[in-house]
């Protein structure tokens, strides 16, 4: 096979692995909650500006900036939760989705004011690995063993304890929960917490990849939520599926074609497969 | 034990209950009976909290109830298995009890309550892997009250245990009452199946539109004229 192919699957593999983190994320706080936070991405930007001050400004080592990037994102997360959704929550999806998404044009013109519209890179330089031939960046590399470790992390505390089980089942049957001991709002604000822990741990993974700007969460953002639609909103693990499907087509068409034409096939996919499977891969 | 007093509920402006005064007393079973839409659910679900009450008053033993979110009312005691039994489908039968013992007292004693409840129904031991959504009606609603039997109840709430299940299952169910009776627990049972529950039960109270209408005995509702004329279709 042709060597430059096999790096470029290489190479979406290792894309797949953030961007199944923050899939993940996503699905773990509409799963819960029941509601689609569309500044998602947003919340990364914040936590790459948060990686780069943290680091570059103030001269932290980067994985004490790293670490209190994920704090700051889930501290965000959570008061994205309470000064925000928490009032919409019994409101109509149209209503959630426009706060949300209020939320979004907020964080792009605040990042823009405070930070102006410059890209900033970390301006830590990985090695670049050489198999044979084939060349992997060690940045993408580590970036995915970190998502694929947090990815586990998240499957043990949601099989394993009882507040990852509840996290479950809330999914499954809002109403009756309080009939458990279980105190619905306490879960929503613990939810909000992983959920912008993850899209903080990443920011950090991206923040080694990628310059950081106020408009960085357009790149990811709509390819977040078809991911999470693609494998069915709010499963987890179909989204994880999804995730790599379609890295994979970004990097297979990339090598074939350009990335242009790479979104192209994968947003074609995407809303042939709306047609085929509405519900996503998983979905029920 | 479990006293309510005038207690009105309802839905938004819709009011379902009216001025409900009841009483269960302690190592009693006591049935509501009534049609659907008598408001038998809505009376299930102010006790435990599901919906506010709009007035009146609750009391379990020394503690009031009345205004407690949902999951304060499961630790003071009172376990509600909910109208068709509303298991958590895609969770392990295991599962589905562990998350019936999350309050922190009920965790403490989760061991030996799983094996309890175990003993009590050893059918629900031999499929703890298998998913909730994928047991029998019967096998179901033994979750369903394992489950609520995790919380380490002083009274337990019923909700038509006996609903959309075949007749012979049915008869199950009522057998599993009486086991969970024979335990000495309290139990508040509503049913429309008005014979069968006459048989578990000490007393019963017949709600109408919202209102208690008659109470008794047991054996005094059975030879009750409006009971057998409205209820057995005797």
């Amino acid at each position: 096979m042709d060597i430059y192919l096999i790096e470029a699957i290489i190479n979406g593999l290792l894309l797949g692995g953030v961007l199944a983190l923050l899939a993940l994320g996503l699905n773990l706080i509409f799963g819960v909650i029941d509601v689609v936070w569309i500044a998602y991405a947003d919340l990364v930007m914040c936590g790459m500006y948060a990686v780069y001050w943290l680091h570059v400004y103030y001269g932290l080592p980067i994985g004490l900036a790293c670490a209190a990037a994920i704090i700051f994102v889930a501290i965000l997360g959570v008061l994205v939760h309470i000064l925000i959704i928490a009032p919409v929550l019994n409101a109509a999806p149209i209503n959630q989705l426009l706060a949300t998404g209020g939320l979004l044009f907020f964080l792009q013109s605040f990042a823009t004011l405070l930070f102006g519209t410059e890209f900033r890179n970390l301006g830590i330089r990985l090695p670049i690995i050489e198999i044979g031939t084939i060349f992997i960046s060690y940045a993408r590399l580590l970036a995915f063993g970190i998502a694929l470790v947090g990815a586990m992390l998240l499957y043990a505390f949601l099989r394993r304890t009882y507040l990852g089980t509840a996290i479950r089942a809330i999914s499954q049957d809002r109403e009756i929960m309080g009939l458990m001991g279980v105190d619905q709002r306490r879960i929503y604000i613990i939810t909000s917490a992983i959920g912008g822990g993850l899209g903080g741990l990443s920011a950090c993974l991206l923040a080694l990849q990628y310059d950081t700007h106020p408009f960085i969460g357009n790149t990811f953002g709509p390819l977040i939520f078809m991911i999470c639609v693609l494998g069915g909103l709010g499963n987890m693990i179909g989204g994880f599926i999804a995730a790599f499907i379609i890295s994979q087509i970004i990097a297979i068409g990339s090598y074939y074609q350009s990335t242009e034409w790479a979104y192209v096939i994968a947003f074609m996919l995407f809303i042939v497969m709306m047609f085929i499977r509405p519900r996503g891969i998983l979905g029920r | 034990m479990l006293e309510l007093r005038s207690v009105s509920a309802g839905y938004g402006s819709f009011r379902a209950l009216f001025d409900v005064s009841l009483e269960v007393r302690d190592g009693e079973a006591v049935g509501v009976i009534g049609r659907n839409g008598a408001g038998k659910t809505t009376l299930m679900r102010a006790i435990s909290g599901m919906i506010p009450i709009g007035g009146g008053e609750l009391r379990l033993d020394d503690h009031l109830l009345a205004g407690l979110p949902a999951h304060r009312i499961v630790e003071s005691g009172i376990a509600h298995v909910p109208e068709n039994r509303r298991l958590f489908a895609r969770l392990s039968v295991e599962e589905n009890l562990r998350m019936g013992a999350y309050s922190a007292k009920a965790r403490r004693r989760f061991d030996v309550q799983l094996a309890h409840v175990y003993e009590l129904f050893p059918r629900l031991k031999d499929r703890r892997h298998q998913q909730a959504g994928t047991l029998s009606g019967g096998e179901q609603q033994m979750c369903a009250i394992g489950r609520a039997l995790m919380s380490q109840p002083k009274i337990l709430l019923m909700d038509e245990p006996s609903a959309g299940l075949a007749p012979l299952v049915v008869a199950q169910v009522f057998d599993l009452v009486r086991r969970i009776r024979s335990e000495g627990l309290t139990v508040l049972i509503v049913e429309q199946n008005v014979q069968q529950v006459l048989d578990v039960v000490d007393r019963a109270y017949v709600i109408e539109v919202g209102a208690i209408k008659l109470a008794g005995t047991s054996a005094e509702l059975r030879n009750n004229t409006l009971v057998r004329q409205a209820y057995m279709g005797l």
